[in-house]
This record gives structure tokens, sequence and C-alpha cells, in this order.
């Protein structure tokens, strides 16, 4: 077998890989649009938040302590214990559900009926906002994450390519247990939409408030329900990519990476994001591979884009998204 | 008692199609220009022209040409950090080209080919539309940003990949470089600022400005009552590819005079002019001077009263100002969507009575 297909192989199984990881951001998304028709660019700085507050509460961080040092004097950093992991998961969880009846309550219930566009901008200035307190809370220096998740080289998957074809691939452990761990949020999250009464509720909401509402079903309840599920999503994604590149500012930037796996998958399709995230983490990784070297590398900043807007062209509502019909 | 068109007759029909109709208006123009010409250049120093006017008025004139997208025409864009990139890079290309010639043409040509570039990046906004052609323009804006910084030919070859201001004048006065007299650059980019406004707020009365407003009301409709769809688009893009280019060379070469694609132009100088046109007013050029002012000075003055009157750590002063910009913006969406310049619009109705509103 020659050896740039080899290559390429191992490229398309990475890419494959990384897709996974943009499918599991674009998700937060797709909920909250589909039921709120609320575009919420704070997805990325959630799961930064998420990652942060995880790593704060295992390693017994006291919150603003570093604001509390320099306003007030004094040395105090750290509660002195150490939060095992699952627990520790859980109180994020419960921190995550606090930030979506919070966000509700003070933001998204006075901006009901404003134009797509204001909530847009809302949700910008939720990200501010929320990356200023989640430096304040716990310090803008890089933390590394660590709940147990395996890294490294997967050895069974390198020994046995090279028995086959002469030459090893690399696979991060990290990478198939995101895939896992996305197939399972994703079948839990169908699960939970089609065969519970919250789920049958919030799926009522996202095909019409009105309606939703004149069969008794309290749109401010769905509302906090599914920016929690999407707080939930975000620490998921948190954990994954925080434990993958250390958790820091640029884990907000995950946001533009999952924005044109939206645009391709559509904005209000689950299993869109999958196949967009899919498309796009191979695409980028295939044609940095093929392409790159020529105009200097770096390509992947901008092929998910570009590729987005190509497509887009041709078909505007994306490739699972609902048709666009227009009425005057 | 101010803003009466009681008793105003107009006789004559360029009377009657005058920028500001209304007299207060008109005399109001004529203070703040002969403030802004006649009394600032005397006064300004170093600090004020470098901490608060220059990027006041550069950030404006972007801020209009936003606005004329976003506001009037309704077309959301996220690619202004990118088409501000690309009037500074074409700045400076001519700028290294044509060393004899006046800075005032090279600016305006570098305005000329944004307005090119904004185009062709708009032609997708034929087909899609809202959040779509959000997220699209980050096309633009991702895509430009590497292109300038991965092709050598943009910045000469130079061994750190930025690009430097030369020194150049116009008229014989310094304008770009270290040694150039605050006043000059602040006269420089006022007259650009005064002209932009001027064209925007003629263009946004007239014909043009009209079919915009239709099409952003609603496109379909617009259509159908004999407005082309195609032509409004593209010409907004261009205008507002003609406004952001100049704010991009002249942020690059009065402003900064040294330019790092990736920090001075990236995507948050995109949210940065987005916000000054929400917070002041989307379909106001008022508004996108009100913005500007607003968001310009607000860093200044959490810096003054954080790091030089409380004496807190720089850091957390920063990220208090991230809380300090998020939580205002969502605050203002919620009591005046519509921004600075509604408040604007409702103080002058107040004004119309004053002082005796029975």
């Amino acid at each position: 077998m020659p050896e740039q297909l080899v290559f390429a192989m191992e490229v398309t199984l990475n890419g494959l890989m990384a897709g996974v990881l943009y499918a599991l951001v674009a998700l937060g998304f797709v909920l909250i649009y589909k039921a709120s028709g609320i575009f919420n660019y704070a997805q990325g700085v959630m799961a930064l938040f998420a990652a942060m507050t995880l790593v704060g509460i295992m390693q017994g961080q006291v919150p603003f302590s570093h604001v509390i040092n320099a306003v007030f004097g004094g040395h105090v950093t750290h509660f002195g214990w150490n939060v095992p992991g699952v627990l520790a998961i859980a109180l994020t969880v419960a921190v995550m559900v606090l930030l979506a009846w919070l966000v509700q309550v003070l933001v998204m219930k006075h901006l009901v009926g404003q134009e797509p566009i204001i909530l847009f901008m809302a949700t910008i200035g939720l990200a501010y906002f929320l990356e200023g307190v989640a430096d304040l809370m716990w310090g803008s220096e890089i933390k590394t994450l660590d709940v147990g998740l395996p890294q490294g080289i997967n050895l069974w998957i390198d020994e046995t390519t090279f028995n086959m074809f002469g030459y090893g691939f690399f696979i991060d452990n990290l990478d198939i247990v995101a895939t896992v761990i996305a197939a399972l949020l994703v079948a839990g999250l169908v699960a939970f939409s089609q065969y519970t009464k919250q789920g049958r509720a919030m799926r009522a909401v996202a095909d019409d408030h009105q309606a939703a509402l004149s069969v008794g079903i309290s749109l401010n309840f769905i509302w906090v329900l599914v920016w929690s599920v999407a707080g939930f999503v975000a620490l998921v994604a948190g954990i994954v990519w925080g434990t993958k590149s250390g958790v820091q500012f640029s884990l907000s930037l995950i946001a533009l990476k999952a924005l044109p796996v939206l645009m391709l998958g559509g904005f209000t399709s689950i299993p869109g994001a999958i196949v967009g995230g899919l498309i796009i983490g191979v695409g980028e990784k295939l044609f940095e591979f093929a392409i790159g070297p020529m105009v200097g590398g770096a390509t992947e900043n901008w092929f998910a884009y570009v590729l987005a807007l190509i497509f887009l062209v041709f078909r505007p509502q994306g490739l699972f998204g609902e048709k666009i019909i227009e009425r005057v | 008692m101010f803003y009466r068109e009681a008793g105003d007759f107009k006789v004559s029909y360029a009377d009657d199609s005058q920028t500001f109709p209304i007299k207060f208006d008109r005399y109001r123009y004529y203070v703040v220009l002969a403030v802004a010409f006649g009394i600032i250049p005397f006064l300004i120093n170093d600090y004020w022209a470098n901490a608060i006017l220059l990027p006041f008025l550069i950030y404006s004139i972007a801020a209009i040409g936003l606005n004329i997208l976003v506001g009037y025409c309704g077309q959301v864009s996220l690619g202004t950090g990118g088409f501000m990139a690309v009037g500074a890079y074409a700045c400076y290309k001519l700028m290294t080209a044509f060393p004899e010639v006046s800075m005032f043409i090279h600016v305006l040509l570098a305005g000329g080919i944004t307005a090119l570039v904004c185009v062709l990046f708009g032609l997708p906004s034929l087909r899609i539309k809202g959040f779509y052609l959000a997220v699209a323009t980050l096309a633009a804006q991702f895509f430009l940003v590497w292109l300038f910084n991965r092709v050598p030919w943009f910045y000469n070859y130079s061994a750190s990949g930025q690009i430097n201001a030369p020194e150049r004048d116009t008229f014989g006065i310094l304008i770009t470089g270290p040694n150039a007299p605050a006043w000059a650059t602040y006269l420089f980019c006022l007259i650009f600022l005064a002209f932009c406004a001027l064209v925007a707020r003629n263009l946004t009365r007239g014909t043009l400005g009209r079919t915009w407003m239709a099409i952003r009301d609603m496109d379909i409709a617009a259509e159908i009552i004999g407005v082309n769809p195609l032509k409004a688009k593209m010409t907004a893009f261009a205008v507002s590819g003609f406004f952001i280019g100049i704010s991009g060379a002249l942020f690059f070469a009065v402003y900064l005079g040294a330019v790092e694609v990736g920090e001075a132009f990236g995507i948050n100088k995109s949210f940065l002019v987005l916000f000054m046109v929400i917070l002041g007013g989307l379909g106001s050029i008022f508004g996108s001077f009100a913005g500007a002012a607003f968001l310009v000075l607000l860093p200044v003055v959490l810096k003054v009263v954080g790091v030089d009157i409380l004496g807190w750590p720089t850091d957390i002063v920063a990220h208090f100002q991230l809380v300090i910009v998020g939580a205002l913006i969502i605050v203002f969406l919620i009591a005046e969507p519509h921004g600075m310049a509604q408040l604007w619009r409702v103080a002058k109705e107040k004004l119309r009575l004053w002082p005796f509103p029975h």
C-alpha cells in the first residue's frame, strides 16, 4: 500500500475524532437554539467556566481568593482539601444549574419577544461577563484537569495497523473515550427528549411557544431546563477539551470552531451537529494534509468556515436544517 | 421649544432638502464642527490624542460603516476586523509603493479596495440570511487574517511579520510615524470622520438608504415593490466596506503605527465594533458616535479608577472590565434595546415641548 494513502487514512481517523469533539460543543448550541430560538454564543465560555469550576472544586480553591487577597490583603488560597472527581462533577453540575436559573431569571426573561439579533448580542454580553467572572473566581493561569480519563497513544491500534500496513497509526486514547462519551451523551439526550415528560415538553416548546403555553407547559421552567442541559453538555465538552489541552482561555474559542459545524449541519438538528462535526473534522485535517504545505499551513483556522460558506450557497438551511419557508 | 419645525419656513427646494432641516439641529452641528476643527487642535496633547480622541474618531468611522450594513440594511456582519485589516494592509502596500503620493489618496484608495473585498464576501448574502450570514462573515474574518499572516508579499517580507507605518506627509505636514504632531493626526482623522458622517447621513436619507431599509424590514416585500436586492445589498456592502477600510487604514497608519494582524484585527475587534453599533443604536449615525465614545472611554475610566485610584493589580482590573462590559451590554439590551440614540430621541421629544408640556 502506498505510504501517502496510509498517512491519509491516519489523518482521516484523527479528523473523525476531532469532529466528534466539535460535535460535542455544537450539541449545546443546537439544544438552546431549538428550544428558545436563541443562538447562544456563550456556549464556549460556559465550557470554560464549567471546566474551571471543576478544577477549582477538585483542588479546594477558595473562590475569588486572589481578588480578596488583592483588595483586602490576605493570603487565603485553598481550603486545604481535595474533592474526589465524581463528587466535584456533581457539584459542578449543581453550579451549572444555578447558572442556568440565573441566566433565565436575570437576563432571558426580560428579553422575551426581542429580535433574534438582540438575543444573540445578549449572549455575547453573557460570554464576556462569564469569562470575567471565571477569571476572577479561579484565576486566569493555565490549569491541568485530570478526572481519570485515559490519555496517550492507543497501543492496540498502533500494533494492529503496524501489522497490517507496516506503519502504526497514532490515535489518542482520550479521543476514543471522547467518542464513546459523545455517543452516550447523544443517546441520553435523544432518550430524554423522546421518553420523558420534560423532554416532550421541551420539544413542544421548540415547536411552538404559544401552543405549548396553552396546554399548560411552563416556559420559564423549560428554558431553565434547557439552559441546564446545555450547561451539562458544556461541562462534558469542558472536561474532554480541558483534559486534552489544559483549562485556559483558549477553551472558550472552541465555540468558534463549532459554528461552521452548525452551519453545515443546520442549527436545528442534533444528527446534523454530529454529521457536520465529522465532515468538518475530516475535511480540515485532510485539507491541511494535502493542500496546507503548499499555501503556508495553519489552514485549519479558516477551512471550516469557507467550506460551510460554499456549502450554504447551495443549501441555505444546512444539511439537516428545517426548510426555510418565508411568508409575506 | 428647541426641536420645533413650526415657524421654520422653507422658501426653496434646497432649503427643504438640506441635511439638517431643523434650525436648532443645524446650529448645533455647526457648533460641534467649530469646536472640533477650531478649538480642540490647539488644546490637544499626545496623551489625549492617543488615549481618547484618535481611537474615538477612528472607531466612529468603523461604527458608521458597520451601522450602514447592520443597522440600515439588516445584514449582520462579524467580519469587521478582517475588513479593517484589508484597509490597513492596502494602505501599507500603497504607502510603501508610492511614497511621494499624499496620504489622503492612499487612505481613500485603501477604502476603495476594502469595498471591493467586502462586496466579494457579501455575495453569499443573496442566498443566506440572519445568523447563517453572520457566521458566514466569520469566514471572511478568519480567512483574511490568515492570508495577511501567511503571505509574505502583504508585509513586504519583513522578518517579524509585522507592518510598520513609514513616515509620510500630506501638504508637507507629517501624518504618520512617531514624530507626527498630535494636532495633525487628530485633524487628519477628523476630516475623514466628518466626510464619512456627512456621506452616510445623506446616503441614508436618499433613495439608496430607503432601499436598504426596505430590504432590512422585509426583503421579500421589498423585492415585490421593485427594490433590486442584488443592488441594494451590494451597495450596502460596498459603502460599509469603504468606511471600514478607511478606519482600518487610519487605525494602522495614524494611530498604532505598527500592527500585528492577529492581535490588532482579530475577532475581538469585530465584536467591539458591533457592540458600539448595538449600544449606540442600530440605524442611527448619532448612535455610532455615542457607541464609539462610550466603549473607548469605558476602559480608560476603569483603568483610572481601578489602577490609579484604588491601586488594584492590572489583571484584576482587566477581568473586572470584562465583567462590567458584559453586564452593561445585557443591562442596555434589557433597558433600551434601541441604544443610546433612542435616549437622545426621547430627549429631543421632551425638548420640543419644554418648558410648557401641555
